[in-house]
């Protein structure tokens, strides 16, 4: 639905929000972002046995719960607003959705119920800034050995790529000039990643060198070229969810702050500067909400416009999050400013989700493309 | 005695140097020298280090000591704002025991002003000095003291009568950082830099004749000293010098000076590194997008007719002229330009703005820029602030109804908890 949520689906946010505040207070988003790998394995899989998150957009014959792209949303706003540290969009959102898309039958039946149960975290190993398809596989080649393949190369930064079990990595130059998709699992010889230092700390990227690093077929060999492409166009409005997450939490935690603080004898909220930017803070948050909401609604309805919404909802998303994040900071004054203060941490998170995937100018530009066709 | 002019300052300067000037000297030792000659402020008045030269002459001075590589009397950092306080409000005590000190650099100053609870409303200070006996005890937190775990001094605001109004109820006080009762924890940005510091004063000892002026007049005393601060009085201008700096004294100038500049290392940053922008483009290959140049652009416009507009002022008051609107708008519109020069990096640099430290581009410092640039408009007063300031006393637009201001501080309304 795009315009409403079912009462179920009211209760699993209802839920989610509950065992968030518990379980990531910033406090313990302030703990594990200054550790490598950013998350805990223990909590790690107690989200997915008692929550069974991972789980929720992949389908029940492998091993999932069926739900779609509207569930997989909530769980990623409710973590996107208490910015809760985990390899859960590497994972449930980029790794799972292209295994869906480009492995074969025996491949999703082999690989996906690893993810759903939370064993195994993976990611998408991909080169490319934004949206642009031509370079996804550039940076890593695959050539034959024996009965098997090999890759070379470099990829950076990759999502998670320190830690996740399971590594789906693009690479070009198999086949003539198609897209090939390769799994990597474990520690294979030749495989080297290497933690890169983040200016959101609490997303985790590292670079993965290979050098020449034995890796299984993902799908047809040349062929994932239009798996990746309707990957990446899903995750535009993962990301997009996940955004609005943090920019509702933002725009909250500044409200609360200023109804509480006193400036020159009377609250700061009582000056109409305040309540200005209180408002378009709302505005601006409400109408990437919708965007979001109708972006995962239309994947769940295999929409022929959805790759046009998630663009929209991208496009939203990035200028809202950052906004809002731009008057929270100023909105607290000074305080706001200092690392002890948490609206530093979302600050951080909208510039890092502003670049990832394409910026808005980059998903302005698509939405146009595609609507004006 | 003929009326002084540049040429004659010049003459008069040189002729000093050649005779004085002697990199071999230790660096207080020189300065010394230059406060009983009169050099090391030649504007301030002769009993006190100076020549009761007209400002303006300054440049000129300086343009001496830079052409054979002399070095001046102490200038960063709070300590010109604590003289030219000392110099306005000090009695010939406060003059004799701190002014040379300051001018040789023994001394480093902190400026005591800020609180967790007062901010944009300074006056609203709740940090206390109470008497006992005839000293005054002081109790409370300051917040954003740049040198404070360095400093000697510090310029205190406090409050010292809670039935005056808010303006009212202020003393200035010179406080004696080395002391128990003086705790200094360094505050922590989310830039990762802590270049301020949070300061706690607990049963902090101030000796009666460490007050400037009297008990109630320390708003009218800080006035002085943010004014100062505003005109970024002699602050950390300096003229480049193309002499060789070689020798003993610059090596102790040179420390100095890293130890002064430490905790600004970022601020090119905060306000945004427009000037990397043209050199960027270049490296990242995007001057053919033509969103990103609508973008640079806009930034272009923006920076090029602030500068612009920082000159028109400059150039009104130096024929004279009564100030113009112009001079209020720079502090907002350095918040505009570096906001849009944050953007701009952004943009081009894709991904690569994800990477901080040795990862990041340009090595961090494209990172370093999106996380310095909201201090620019926070720092200094904000641009709300800058906004009613601008209404206010530029346009002449009512002024907001003052809740605060007709009644005893103690009945002001407030922030209950200092955190
Ligand atoms: C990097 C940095 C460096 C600093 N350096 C120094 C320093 O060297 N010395 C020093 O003394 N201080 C320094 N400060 C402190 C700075 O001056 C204050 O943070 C600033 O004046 C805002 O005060 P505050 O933090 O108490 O915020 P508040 O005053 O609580 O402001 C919170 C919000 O309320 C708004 N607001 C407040 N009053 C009004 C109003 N009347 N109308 C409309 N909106 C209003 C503000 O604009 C802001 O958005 C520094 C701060 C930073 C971030």
């Amino acid at each position: 639905m795009r315009f409403s949520f079912t009462a179920e689906q009211d209760e699993f946010r209802a839920t989610l929000r509950r065992a968030f505040a518990a379980r990531s207070p910033t406090t313990e988003v302030r703990r594990l972002m200054a550790t490598e790998a950013g998350y805990e394995r223990d909590a790690w899989d107690r989200l997915n046995s008692e929550l069974g998150l991972t789980a929720v957009a992949i389908p029940e014959a492998y091993g999932g719960a069926g739900f779609g792209a509207g569930e997989l949303c909530i769980v990623l706003e409710e973590m996107g607003r208490s910015l809760l540290c985990a390899p859960y969009f590497a994972t449930a959102a980029m790794a799972a959705t292209v295994i869906q898309k480009a492995g074969t039958e025996a491949e999703k039946r082999e690989l996906l119920p690893m993810l759903a149960s939370g064993k195994s975290t993976a990611t998408l190993a991909y080169t490319g800034a934004g949206p642009s398809l031509e370079a996804v596989g550039a940076g890593v080649v695959a050539t034959r050995s024996g009965t098997g393949w090999r890759l070379s190369g470099a990829v950076s930064p990759v999502l998670d790529g320190l830690t996740a079990d399971l590594l789906v990595v693009a690479a070009s130059g198999a086949v003539g000039a198609g897209l090939s998709l390769f799994t990597i699992q474990g520690k294979p010889a030749g495989l080297t990643r290497q933690p890169l230092r983040t200016m959101d700390e609490t997303r985790k990227f590292a670079r993965l060198v290979l050098d020449r690093v034995e890796a299984r077929p993902l799908g047809e060999i040349g062929g994932a070229g239009e798996a990746v492409a309707a990957t990446l166009r899903e995750l535009y409005a993962y990301l997009a969810n996940e955004m609005v997450g943090g920019a509702e939490r933002l725009r909250e935690d500044a409200l609360a702050y200023v109804k509480m603080r006193m400036q020159f004898g009377r609250s700061i909220a009582s000056f109409q500067a305040t309540k200005h930017k209180a408002a378009d803070m709302l505005v601006d948050v409400e109408l990437a909400k919708s965007a979001a909401y109708c972006a995962a609604a239309a994947i769940d309805e295999a929409d022929p416009e959805a790759p046009a919404l998630a663009s929209l909802a991208k496009a939203a998303a990035c200028d809202a999050y950052l906004q809002t994040a731009i008057h929270a900071v100023q909105m607290h004054g000074g305080i706001g400013f200092t690392w002890d203060n948490d609206t530093h941490l979302w600050f951080k998170r909208a510039k890092s989700s502003e670049v990832l995937f394409g910026d808005a100018n980059a998903h302005r530009e698509l939405l146009v493309r595609q609507w004006k066709a | 005695m003929t009326e002084p002019t540049e040429a004659s300052v010049r003459a008069e300067v040189r002729a000093w140097l050649e005779a004085n000037w002697n990199p071999d000297l230790g660096l207080v030792e020189w300065r010394e020298r230059l406060c009983d000659a009169g050099w090391a402020a030649a504007h301030w008045p002769k009993r006190w280090y100076g020549r009761d030269l007209p400002v303006k002459f300054n440049a000129a001075i300086d343009e001496e000591f830079a052409r054979i590589g002399a070095i001046t009397a102490a200038r960063a950092g709070i300590r010109t704002l604590a003289a030219l306080t000392i110099l306005a409000h000090g009695t010939d005590f406060h003059k004799e025991k701190f002014l040379k000190r300051i001018l040789t650099g023994e001394d480093t100053w902190c400026q005591l002003f800020s609180e967790p609870g007062s901010g944009s409303d300074m006056a609203g200070a709740v940090t206390r000095a109470d008497r006992r006996g005839n000293r005054w005890v002081v109790n409370g937190q300051k917040v954003w003291t740049t040198s404070a775990h360095k400093a000697n001094w510090g310029l205190l605001l406090a409050r010292v009568d809670w039935d005056s109004a808010k303006h009212k109820g202020l003393g200035y006080f010179i406080l004696d950082m080395k002391q128990p009762g003086v705790q200094v924890h360094p505050l922590r940005q989310m830039n990762h830099h802590a270049s301020f510091n949070q300061v706690f004063m607990t049963d902090a000892m101030v000796e009666p004749e460490l007050m400037l002026g009297e008990p109630g007049e320390g708003w009218k005393i800080a006035t002085t000293t943010l004014m100062n601060e505003r005109r970024n009085a002699d602050g950390l201008r300096s003229t480049a010098s193309s002499a060789p700096r070689e020798g003993r004294i610059y090596d102790e100038e040179r420390a100095e000076i890293a130890t002064t500049m430490a905790p600004y290392t970022w601020y090119p940053q905060r306000a945004g590194r427009t000037d990397l922008v043209m050199s960027r483009v270049r490296e990242t290959g995007k001057l053919d997008d033509p969103v990103i140049r609508q973008e640079i652009g806009r930034l272009l416009v923006l920076s090029k007719s602030a500068e612009w507009t920082a000159l028109r002022a400059r150039a009104a008051l130096a024929q004279g002229k009564a100030p113009g609107p112009e001079g209020s708008l720079g502090k907002l519109v350095a918040s505009h330009v570096a906001r849009q020069a944050a953007r701009v990096h952004t943009y081009l640099s894709g991904t690569d703005a994800l990477l901080s430290g040795a990862d990041g581009a340009m090595d961090g410092l494209i990172a370093e820029i999106l996380v310095s640039v909201p201090a620019v408009s926070i720092a200094g007063g904000t641009d709300e602030i800058q906004r009613n300031i601008i209404a206010e006393r530029v346009l002449g637009m009512p002024r907001e109804p003052s809740v605060d201001t007709a009644k005893p501080f103690r009945d002001v309304p407030r922030n209950l908890a200092a955190t």
